[in-house]
């Protein structure tokens, strides 16, 4: 039993976390509902109650696996670049503006415009990624500060030069039906965008543990000095490491406008890039940890909305509970003790038994 | 004689399940000098962290002046009267002589501010007291490493320490700066104080202690009186076998040269001259010794010759081909190895595996990737033939090279450095805190390398290495090469030391070689 709890001790925390953080969420409830019953099974279950709930929850979980396997690979790296935001914002704009802009057969328009916004995401994180190398320039602080950058261009390209004047609201125009990324299963809005995220997620665990280049992020992560001593090229991993990022965060924002409402809609930033911070740490940078992590994470998300719609607990009450919950995964010294006083008896056994 | 601490059947067990203390009890009679010796890993520094409550054991306990304590932190320690001189020296460096003396007990005045007179006369009445002279009024980091070690032990001495712990006093000093430690730990037990010192170093222990306390694989294989015991037999007792403590005899042949440095120097950014003019070469079949005490140039001059970092002015070649200004990748092309002086900062990624640590001057090579995909399968088995060759220690390739002990991961260093089939070995401090045995194989592989035909180049704050392994030495003073002993059958650490500390020299020193 021990030796399991040894061996199984990151998942069996995370599963310990997250029942303490539905404890406590459950208390909260209590405390705010007057139908404590009724908002807990709407919280906890309604995201499997309809099949139009599911389906929000799948969808939302492909924008959020997007930039945490983006924001992986820069943390592989240790380059805390935070900058999946902007990219895949501004990346998603761009590519809105290419896929209006042009008229092709949809074999060509989806790769093309996919690819226009993973290389504009891929570039504006070039930036940070070059400060870093040349000038030894915080990304954290950079990448941040570029995020309102993009998120300001981003608009502008979209209110002042591809609106649709004819909608009542501001969005951009309709894409072309050639740059839809069509629905896999009817009466849904689970879209081919969903599928080709899980693809990057294996995508990006060969990249990050069979690849050389792979295997240079991920030295350079563990001790850069390492690297340069063994003959990397750290700068360029350094820079490498966050466009992959750019590319990846871009590419996901635009999946994001071309299955779902095939505009771009976004008038506030819509966060996605801080959830992938979030399953990043969650998964611990580990590409298929991620997608586990950006399914629960869709799942508190569709099940706070829930919560919200249909009962009397208010939506700030929500983002506390998932606060908790993701705070008690992310405490690394969380039942640290315990796993200590384990190993003790362990090799205590193992000394008497000797 | 009276016991003044003991410890009794202490079990101690890491968060990663490493036992470091089993069973062990120790006991230390007052106003004497006890000695800890054992290999690396061998749980001298986690009893000693137990003794001043650093680290909680799982069992055991100890006893203090007949009495039965429990020492929870260093400050009960302290209090108790116990004092511990850290290996690496917990000084804080902007501090003044006096500012560090007085940190945490600090005269004040107005209750409020530090009364620097005040501490300032504390320095000078305690330093007159036990006879060690600190300047009390300069910064630390501007005093060499002897004068710093001084100043912690005076910082005990003033919290009233009967009881002094110093973790490896020695590693980091000349012979003649460890002259003066003996000195003072003589004179602080004629006054009556009780020292346990830990050391490597067996001629020291022999030197100043009265008693020895040999323990390996964490327990305490014995306690002896120093006088009843050899150097040889404390070594037999750390290991466990037999160690041979000769003089490496000079190869048969030496060929030609395979690294040239010219005229080499370095001004940092500080605009500081670290290196001036340093010229040398390595034959094949050789090792150049370089000696000096660390942070005279070494660790910048092996930064340079290995394209870690750009030279100022002057040349380098490898086998002919001029190196200066490249990459690190591109002078290990050249067919060089380095084992740098840091295993944890440039020799290894802790948290990576003991393959991934193999691999990384080979894993683009078509051995171990093809088509830019790593092939695991040839590379684990590259890896456990090395570990079985070097005989390192691990569970399996995949465990994180931070499972394993200090030597170990030296092992792990050197085995890949030297499996790279190199023709010139730049090797800084290759023997740096791991223990007898281990010592023994990188010394022997060295010199096999040597026998081999290649060039070595050898830079170590250990005397006794430099003078066991080198050909010829140079000995580096402020970033200028100040002696070349050409012949070295009879030279010894004390002829080394004035030049090491720069009391003497000689004029315009090159370590090259005539044709």
């Amino acid at each position: 039993m021990e030796k399991f709890v040894l061996k199984y001790f990151n998942l069996i925390r995370t599963i310990i976390a997250i029942l303490i953080g539905l404890v406590i969420s459950v208390c909260l409830i209590y405390l705010v509902s007057k139908d404590p019953g009724f908002s807990l099974k709407q919280f906890l279950l309604g995201p499997f109650l309809s099949r139009g709930r599911f389906s929000n929850m799948i969808e939302s979980l492909s924008p959020i696996l997007f930039c945490g396997l983006a924001i992986a690979v820069a943390f592989q790296a240790r380059q805390f670049n935070v900058g999946a935001e902007g990219s895949l914002f501004l990346g998603a704009a761009v590519g809105t503006a290419f896929a209006v802009s042009t008229r092709m057969p949809i074999f060509l328009h989806i790769p093309l415009v996919l690819l226009v916004a993973g290389v504009v995401g891929a570039a504006w994180n070039y930036i940070p990624g070059l400060l870093k190398a040349r000038w030894n320039a915080s990304e954290l602080v950079s990448s941040l500060m570029m995020n309102y950058v993009a998120y300001f261009l981003g608009l502008y390209l979209i209110n002042f030069h591809f609106r649709d004047k004819a909608a009542g609201y501001l969005v951009s125009l309709q894409l072309p039906q050639t740059a839809w990324l069509q629905q896999f299963i009817p009466d849904t809005r689970m879209h081919w965008g969903i599928v080709l995220s899980l693809v990057f997620a294996v995508l990006v665990w060969f990249f990050l543990y069979h690849s050389t280049t792979g295997y240079e992020v991920r030295m350079t992560g563990y001790n850069e000095k390492f690297a340069r001593f063994g003959g990397i090229r750290v700068s360029r991993i350094v820079i490498l490491s966050q466009v992959i990022l750019g590319l990846i965060a871009g590419i996901g924002g635009m999946t994001e406008v071309m299955g779902i409402h095939h505009r771009f809609n976004w008038q506030i930033s819509p966060g996605y890039g801080w959830d992938g911070v979030i399953v990043a740490i969650i998964g611990r940078n580990h590409p298929l940890l991620i997608v586990a992590a950006s399914l629960f994470l869709a799942y508190m998300r569709v099940g706070g909305q829930v919560l919200t719609l249909m009962s009397d607990v208010p939506a700030e009450m929500v983002t506390v509970i998932q606060s908790v919950i993701i705070l008690l995964i992310t405490a690394e010294a969380f039942l640290s003790r315990w796993r200590y006083g384990i190993t003790v008896r362990e090799a205590a056994r193992k000394v008497a038994a000797r | 004689m009276e016991t003044i601490l003991e410890a009794r059947n202490i079990l101690m067990i890491y968060e990663d399940g490493v036992v470091a203390n089993r069973d062990v009890s120790l006991s230390v009679e007052a106003n004497t000098i006890h000695a800890v010796v054992g290999e690396n890993g061998a749980g001298k520094s986690t009893l000693m962290k137990i003794l001043f409550g650093i680290r909680q054991p799982q069992q055991g306990e100890i006893v203090y002046k007949g009495r039965k304590v429990q020492i929870r932190s260093p400050h009960e320690a302290i209090r108790l009267g116990i004092g511990m001189v850290h290996q690496h020296l917990m000084l804080a460096p902007d501090l003044t002589v006096a500012e560090n003396m007085v940190l945490g007990v600090e005269p004040r005045s107005a209750r409020l501010f530090l009364d620097t007179r005040k501490a300032l006369a504390i320095t000078e009445r305690v330093s007159r007291e036990f006879g060690m002279d600190v300047p009390a009024d300069r910064k630390i980091k501007d005093l060499p490493i002897g004068v710093r070690q001084r100043v912690e032990i005076l910082k005990a001495l003033y919290r009233n320490a009967e009881l002094l712990i110093l973790d490896e006093p020695t590693a980091v000093l000349t012979p003649q700066e460890a002259e003066g430690l003996f000195k003072t730990l003589l004179d602080l037990k004629a006054h009556g104080k009780t020292i346990i010192f830990i050391s490597h170093k067996l001629k020291e222990v022999k030197r100043i202690a009265d008693r020895v306390t040999v323990m390996r694989d964490a327990r305490v294989i014995t306690t002896r009186e120093a006088e009843g015991i050899s150097e040889h037999e404390i070594a037999y007792l750390m290991v466990g076998r037999e160690i041979s403590f000769e003089r490496i005899p000079a190869p048969r042949a030496v060929g030609n040269p395979l690294l040239t440095v010219r005229g080499l120097s370095l001004v940092n950014d500080e605009n500081v001259r670290v290196l001036s003019n340093v010229s040398f070469d390595v034959r094949a079949g050789e090792i150049l010794g370089l000696a000096g005490v660390e942070g005279n140039g070494q660790t910048e001059l092996v930064r340079i010759l290995t394209g870690l970092l750009p030279a100022s002015a002057g040349h380098v070649s490898i086998r002919g081909t001029p190196v200066t200004g490249l990459s690190p990748r591109a002078i290990r092309e050249t067919g060089t190895a380095h084992i740098p002086e840091d295993r944890m900062e440039d020799g290894a990624a802790a948290e990576a595996s003991l393959q991934e640590n193999i691999i990384i001057d080979r894993y683009y090579k078509k051995d171990f990737s093809r088509r830019m995909r790593l092939l695991w399968r040839s590379i684990a088995q590259h890896s456990l033939e090395l570990v079985s060759r070097f005989n390192i220690l691990a569970l399996s390739p995949r465990a994180a090279v931070s499972s394993l002990s200090g030597g170990n991961i030296q092992k792990v260093v050197v085995a890949r450095e030297l499996s790279s089939n190199p023709e010139v070995v730049i090797a800084s401090q290759p023997t740096r805190g791991i223990d007898v045995g281990s010592e023994e194989m990188v010394h022997n592989l060295l010199r096999e390398a040597r026998d081999n035909g290649k060039a070595v180049f050898l830079t170590s704050a250990d005397l006794d290495e430099i003078l066991k392994l080198s050909n010829r030495i140079l000995v580096i003073y402020n970033g200028e090469l100040v002696a070349h002993f050409r012949e070295v059958a009879n030279i010894s650490a004390k002829d080394l030391g004035p030049y090491m500390l720069g009391v003497q020299r000689e004029e315009a020193v090159s370590g090259e070689v005539r044709p």
